[in-house]
């Protein structure tokens, strides 16, 4: 873990350094004389030599402090801070909601395997899946929130109770429309690689009922994969609401990430991509621990 | 290659595979659509087709044809009538000569009222356009499938066939990029190159997407290079460079082929996007990204043709790409199922 956040480290700052320019330009403005750039260097310590510059940057990661915000003078810290509430208030509903309908529908997939009803929601998936996300947001806020006016366009309040039920009751039931397809095509797999087994068979021998079978001997064996792919899949998802945030003027971390990227405020986008690459090492290791709660035979070095 | 001598003695892994692929009528399907999508990208892109897409054939917003012109866009469809001459212009003189000139070049044209699937804000026809936007976002998803998986496989192959040190090295790359979310990286790469255009995008889409290539061609490589031919390709005294390309390469090349076709469709879904947020293609190049962008402001007033003709022609290239896909990577590896 240490040697890989450490490249990380190294890659973004490589990245910013040297591939990025020099920012003291473009902080400074369209009229900056030599003395103007020279101390916004100065400030910055971009005039040191490289290790000292890579010394600063730990630093900053290490104490959470990096600085202002270029654009906004608002301290970065507390930029992150505050955009989590909004992202997590979307994001936790749908990921619960994505998972459970997803291991729903999967079990009952998988056993009628072949069929016409399998085969026709496996082509509804793929379909599902080639529309690009885009189009999704677009229809559903024109026509749920615009047209019917179901929803509110867009929006954020102070309540988290206000936000939940009133403001990113859309931005879920499209993410919901957006992941299922994939979601159920993948957890599908998994389950099909159980399905087939001795266990299984065994347990419809000694009599027991089809929905035990599937709700517990099925899912507990098909629960390790599925672990995987939630934990892996939630800090991405941080950033990947990006989208919803945007449209539905959602203040979060995603929408934080886009105005950065087009304001080119370094700081905001290296700390973001920093701690979102430790937060995607630490889900990892958490989903290390949680197979050996689902399945005592998996032993940890 | 030569599939068709070999028939006769016994059918390689190609030929098996592709009679497989024949076999499957969905497969053939998906292939067709595949094929006619890319016949229009050759034709739009040597300018047979849809080269004068920037031309301003009809009214503002003219609908589709099979929905019936807009009675209040019909002043619009005359053509220009010329401004009554002003006796005080000291450049009279100067612009009728050039006004005559344009008139020689290029005649006024009563403008269409309704296009066959209508047209965009400034008049351009959809179809044209959505040909030409087609053009940017395959062009971008094929070469910059073809960057990341050749990445992929050179990493792969150096990483599983020298292994240890070096592939400790390359591991450790791998776990580096794969710990940032891929569409952060994307976006982190696009803020610090701070240039569009559609080499930069295929640049941005081609150095962040190896992973996934990497990882499947590493293992391959491993169960490969402990084989008998390659034994006996070291016996004879090739060497490391023409074992890991002539040898094993071959053996391998369906996986990157697999790969190459299931990025093509993540990279074109990719392209939409950044091109939409403003990050990908320049102003004034039409992709299905930029039309969406278009599109969506057009919705609001009740213009539902842009965003329908791009979202229908990515959604059936992308569906006829991913069925091909399944069905290759069945007909290539049919023990996996």
């Amino acid at each position: 873990m240490l040697p890989t956040m450490g490249g990380v480290i190294v890659l973004v700052f490589v990245l910013f350094n040297w591939v990025g320019g020099d920012p003291a330009y473009l902080l400074a403005g369209k009229m900056a004389d030599e003395a103007a750039i020279a101390n916004i260097r100065a400030q910055l310590g971009i005039d040191q030599p490289v290790w000292v510059q890579l010394g600063i940057f730990l630093k900053q990661i290490l104490t959470f402090d990096f600085g202002n915000a270029w654009s906004t003078g608002e301290p970065v810290a507390h930029i992150i801070a505050s955009r989590l509430g909004p992202s997590l208030t979307v994001l936790v509903p749908l990921t619960i909601l994505e998972t459970v309908f997803g291991i729903a529908l999967a079990l009952a997939i998988a056993f009628v395997r072949g069929s016409l009803t399998d085969r026709a929601v496996m082509v509804a998936c793929t379909v599902g899946m080639s529309i690009s996300i885009l189009v999704y947001i677009i229809v559903f806020q024109y026509f749920f929130a615009y047209k019917l006016g179901l929803f509110p366009v867009q929006g954020w309040g102070n309540s988290l109770g206000e936000n939940l039920l009133h403001y990113a009751l859309l931005p879920i039931i499209i993410g919901l429309a957006v992941s299922i397809a994939p979601t159920l095509r993948l957890y599908r797999s998994f389950v099909l690689d159980e399905v087939g087994q001795d266990y299984v068979r065994t347990a419809r021998a000694k009599g027991l009922k089809e929905r035990r079978i599937v709700w517990v001997h099925v899912l507990r064996n098909a629960a390790i994969p599925i672990i995987t792919h939630v934990m892996a899949n939630l800090p991405a998802l941080l950033i990947g609401a990006f989208l919803l945030e945007r449209f539905f003027g959602i203040p979060g971390i995603g929408r934080e990430v886009i105005l950065a990227v087009e304001r080119s405020d370094f700081p905001v986008i290296k700390a973001i991509t920093v701690y979102v690459a430790a937060a995607t090492m630490v889900f990892n290791l958490l989903a290390d621990l949680l197979y050996q709660a689902v399945d005592p035979r998996v032993q940890l070095k | 290659m030569n599939v068709m001598n070999d028939h006769a003695v016994s059918p390689g892994l190609w030929a098996l595979a592709w009679r497989r692929l024949r076999a499957d009528r969905i497969a053939m399907a998906a292939l067709a659509v595949v094929g006619l999508f890319l016949l229009m990208l050759v034709l739009s892109a040597t300018g047979l087709i849809a080269a004068d897409w920037e031309d301003e054939v009809a009214v503002n917003y003219a609908p589709p044809t099979f929905v019936g012109a807009n009675p209040a866009l019909a002043a619009l469809a005359q053509p220009q009538r010329p401004t009554p001459p002003n006796a005080f212009d000291p450049l009279a003189e100067e612009l009728a000569i050039l006004k005559r000139e344009v008139q020689a070049t290029h005649p006024p044209v009563a403008k269409a009222l309704t296009l066959p699937f209508g047209a965009d804000k400034w008049g351009h026809d959809i179809l044209k356009k959505t040909v030409k936007g087609g053009e940017t976002s395959i062009v971008v998803g094929l070469v910059a499938a073809f960057v990341a998986v050749t990445l992929g496989t050179l990493f792969g192959a150096i990483s599983g066939f020298y292994g240890g040190l070096v592939d400790d090295f390359f591991n450790w790359f791998y776990s580096i990029f794969t710990s940032i979310p891929s569409i952060l990286m994307i976006l982190t790469v696009a803020a610090v190159l701070q240039q569009k255009g559609v080499t930069t995008i295929v640049l941005i889409l081609g150095l962040t997407g190896w992973t996934g290539p990497y990882r499947l061609i590493r293992a391959e490589y491993i169960k490969h290079k402990a084989r008998e031919y390659v034994m006996a390709a070291d016996a004879i005294g090739a060497s490391n460079w023409r074992k890991m390309f002539s040898h094993i390469f071959p053996n391998v090349s369906h996986v990157a082929l697999v790969q190459v076709s299931i990025l093509v469709v993540g990279f074109i879904k990719a392209e939409v996007i950044l091109s939409f947020l403003g990050f990908g293609v320049p102003v004034g190049t039409v992709s299905w990204g930029s039309m969406l962008n278009e599109a969506q402001n057009e919705l609001i007033l009740g213009k539902w043709w842009q965003l329908a003709a791009a979202a229908g022609a990515m959604a059936l290239l992308v569906t006829a790409f991913s069925l091909f896909t399944d069905a290759l990577r069945d007909a290539l590896d049919p023990k996996l199922k």
